[in-house]
């Protein structure tokens, strides 16, 4: 039985690891977009290339992987944004970005594209466009009393820059409309012609706070589209640097998103803890945030046994301090007040935005990707996958502590099991070979798609971050909200910027 | 809630001696500054941060200089939410075209003095990102800048070392 049965003109692709990917018509790519409107598909991403635009599914709950492809020569293609929102903003990227036509597309306003690039469709025909930033119409609401609220892009506190534009009713928020795009950087533009050391930097430097995410799934994809196999130890040590990169923020934006309900004090508390994590992990791997240390082929810093008791000791210290943080999170009445049905986000929206992370299992959607697809060493380790179904402030927050919890528990599995051995296996020589991973960042799953040349060099990488499917519903989430709540709400999203905005 | 502030009480702080100010930079610092606008701000700096398109890491370790063991506010030095406000805009990222004209304008609302200090390898030159079509090659080629703080991203104790630098040339001798 074929894996997508409900696409019957579809060619397979050789060489495109390790789901398949196949090239499909028009008719096919509308059947795709009317699986993912009906909900028995989930979009785990869609990106242009110069003559074609492919898409990433999850096929039911979690029933198979397919990347489909559409070639088009003609520069246009049918946009699955017009029943399908989740494609919305991934469609007005792609048109920004390759000069693509996401032909029926209802939102036709550029996204990445601020006017200010001084070229139109750099991946695409680059044409040459004058510097001047057309003005951006945002969604209107219409009411008697309503006012505007212009945020951004630089806001007050030392966050990403980025515009929100509330209407308000009030105190109350009738709109928020979001515009992103300033950070973009080109980083994919950049990794064309790259060679894989430096691709691999700037994977790293795609979002700070997911350096090693980021870095794990770009290596894991260019890995399966070499058939290359990391040694042991460096398996288990990149799960030991992602699971320190969980728990760093995770402690973080616990005691941030008290601190946005006027909580200081356990802000002051999760900021030490952080800080140790951070500490640890420049100990054990030389880098507090562990930027450049996962490459393709494996890790470029063992860990020594000082190293190791250093997050001996780290563990040890959060599970002496964390527990009574989280007795006063959930004994202190005003910020319970504060947090509790706050920022609610519907779990029927989650699941069709196929939100990764703490926002989607807070709000009912048991989704991670170290359990499935699943990727080593998570096979041979236990842990437990925390969902709840309010989906409000609060429950985010205790799906977070509950993967500290769980994180710490990993840690200790990864030390007293660490295999010996080498740390870095050498890349082969790829030609022409395409591969994909989905990889579980703190945010939720990171998509990497890289396809290399065949002098070994990488021909396009995408890498989609959870935030695309965070962002929209951000918005939903905030509906209803008062003005003020908004920062505490944003905060217990704490959405990527630049990962957005690549 | 009692036992977490008592302990806070009798406990040692955690806060770490300050680093020492590396002299050849104060020196290059000094240069840049100049006499003039030492004396008028006292042992104080408002500082107001710009991500200019950062990858979020120079914010990550900008933000930890708050936690207990650096303690910025101790030097004097603290983060101000609006541009009007402060004496030192801290910019970070390559400056992407798209953030270009916020920086431009967050500068021309901040009040005479002002220093710049760039942060992070990529204000520096644009690090990872130079030559981008969508970047420029750092904050001087937008800003006249008066201090780089390298790394990628610069650790707390550099940065609390470069703003220190910054302090001391600010202060009346």
């Amino acid at each position: 039985m074929p894996i997508f049965p409900e696409l019957r003109a579809a060619t397979r692709v050789e060489g495109h690891h390790p789901w398949p990917r196949f090239v499909v018509d028009v008719a096919s790519w509308r059947v795709a977009g009317g699986e993912l409107a009906a909900g028995r598909w989930t979009l785990l991403g869609l990106w242009g290339e110069a003559d074609s635009v492919h898409m990433a599914v999850l096929r039911g709950e979690r029933d198979a992987i397919g990347v489909l492809s559409l070639p088009c020569a003609d520069r246009r293609f049918p946009a699955l944004g017009a029943r399908h929102a989740p494609a919305i903003r991934l469609e007005r990227a792609a048109q920004d970005l390759f000069g693509l036509v996401a032909e029926g597309l209802a939102d036709a306003r550029p996204w990445l594209d601020h006017g200010a690039w001084g070229v139109r469709a750099p991946l695409g025909p680059g044409e040459p466009a004058a510097e001047a930033a057309a003005p951006y119409p945002f969604l209107p609401a219409e009411g008697g009393a309503l006012h505007q609220i212009a945020v951004g892009p630089v806001h007050a506190g030392i966050i990403e820059p980025g515009h929100f534009r509330f209407h308000a009713d009030g105190e109350t928020v009738v709109r928020l409309e979001e515009r992103l795009g300033y950070t973009h950087k080109g980083t994919e533009a950049l990794m064309q012609g790259a060679d894989l050391a430096r691709a691999a930097r700037l994977a790293g430097r795609v979002s700070g706070d997911s350096t090693v995410a980021c870095a794990l799934a770009f290596a894991r994809a260019v890995e399966a589209a070499l058939g290359l196999a990391p040694p042991p130890r460096a398996v288990w040590l990149r799960a030991l640097m992602a699971e320190l990169e969980r728990l760093a923020n995770h402690l973080g934006d616990v005691g941030a998103v008290c601190n946005d309900a006027s909580f200081a004090i356990m802000n002051a508390h999760c900021a030490v803890l952080r800080e140790r994590v951070l500490r640890a992990a420049s100990q054990g791997f030389g880098h507090r945030l562990m930027m450049d240390r996962v490459v393709p082929g494996g890790v470029a810093a063992d860990l020594d046994a000082a190293g190791a008791a250093a997050i001996t000791a780290l563990v040890a210290a959060v599970r002496q301090r964390f527990p009574r943080l989280v007795e006063l999170y959930d004994n202190t009445a005003s910020l319970q007040d504060r947090v509790v049905g706050t920022g609610r986000l519907d779990p029927a929206l989650a699941r069709q935005f196929g939100c990764g992370g703490f926002v989607g299992r807070a709000s009912g959607r048991d989704f991670d990707a170290r359990r499935w697809p699943g990727y080593p060493p998570y096979d041979e380790l236990r842990f437990t996958v925390p969902v709840r179904e309010e989906g409000d402030v609060n429950a985010r927050v205790w799906i977070r502590i509950a993967e500290i919890e769980a994180s710490l528990g990993l840690i200790e599995q990864l030390l007293a099991g660490l295999p010996a051995g080498d740390v870095r296996a050498p890349a082969p020589h790829g030609a022409g070979t395409e591969g994909a991973a989905l990889v579980e960042g703190f945010r939720g799953d990171i998509l990497a798609w890289v396809r290399l040349a065949a002098d070994g060099t990488i021909a396009r990488c995408h890498l989609r971050d959870p935030s695309w499917f965070q962002w929209p519903v951000l918005e939903a989430a905030v509906d209803g909200n008062i003005v003020a709540d908004f920062p505490l709400c944003n905060k217990s999203f704490n959405c990527a910027y630049s990962g957005h905005d690549l | 809630m009692r036992r977490t502030l008592l302990e806070g009480l009798l406990h040692r702080p955690l806060s770490e001696p300050p680093p020492a100010v590396d002299a050849a930079e104060l020196e290059a610092v000094a240069r840049a500054v100049g006499v003039a606008a030492r004396a008028r701000l006292g042992r104080s700096l408002s500082i107001r941060e710009i991500d200019a398109g950062s990858c979020n890491g120079c914010e990550l370790e900008i933000v930890a200089l708050g936690n207990a063991f650096y303690d910025l506010e101790r030097f004097g030095l603290r983060f101000v939410a609006s541009p009007r406000h402060a004496d030192v805009l801290l910019v970070t990222g390559p400056v992407t075209h798209n953030m270009r004209a916020a920086l431009l304008r967050t500068w021309e609302a901040t009040p005479d003095p002002k220093w710049v200090v760039a942060v992070g390898a990529c204000a520096h030159d644009g690090g990872e990102f130079a030559g981008s079509y969508a970047c420029e090659r750092g904050v001087g080629a937008v800003l006249p800048v008066d201090l780089v703080i390298q790394g990628c991203p610069p650790t707390p104790l550099a940065l609390l070392q470069g703003l220190l630098g910054l302090l001391a040339l600010s202060s009346p001798p």
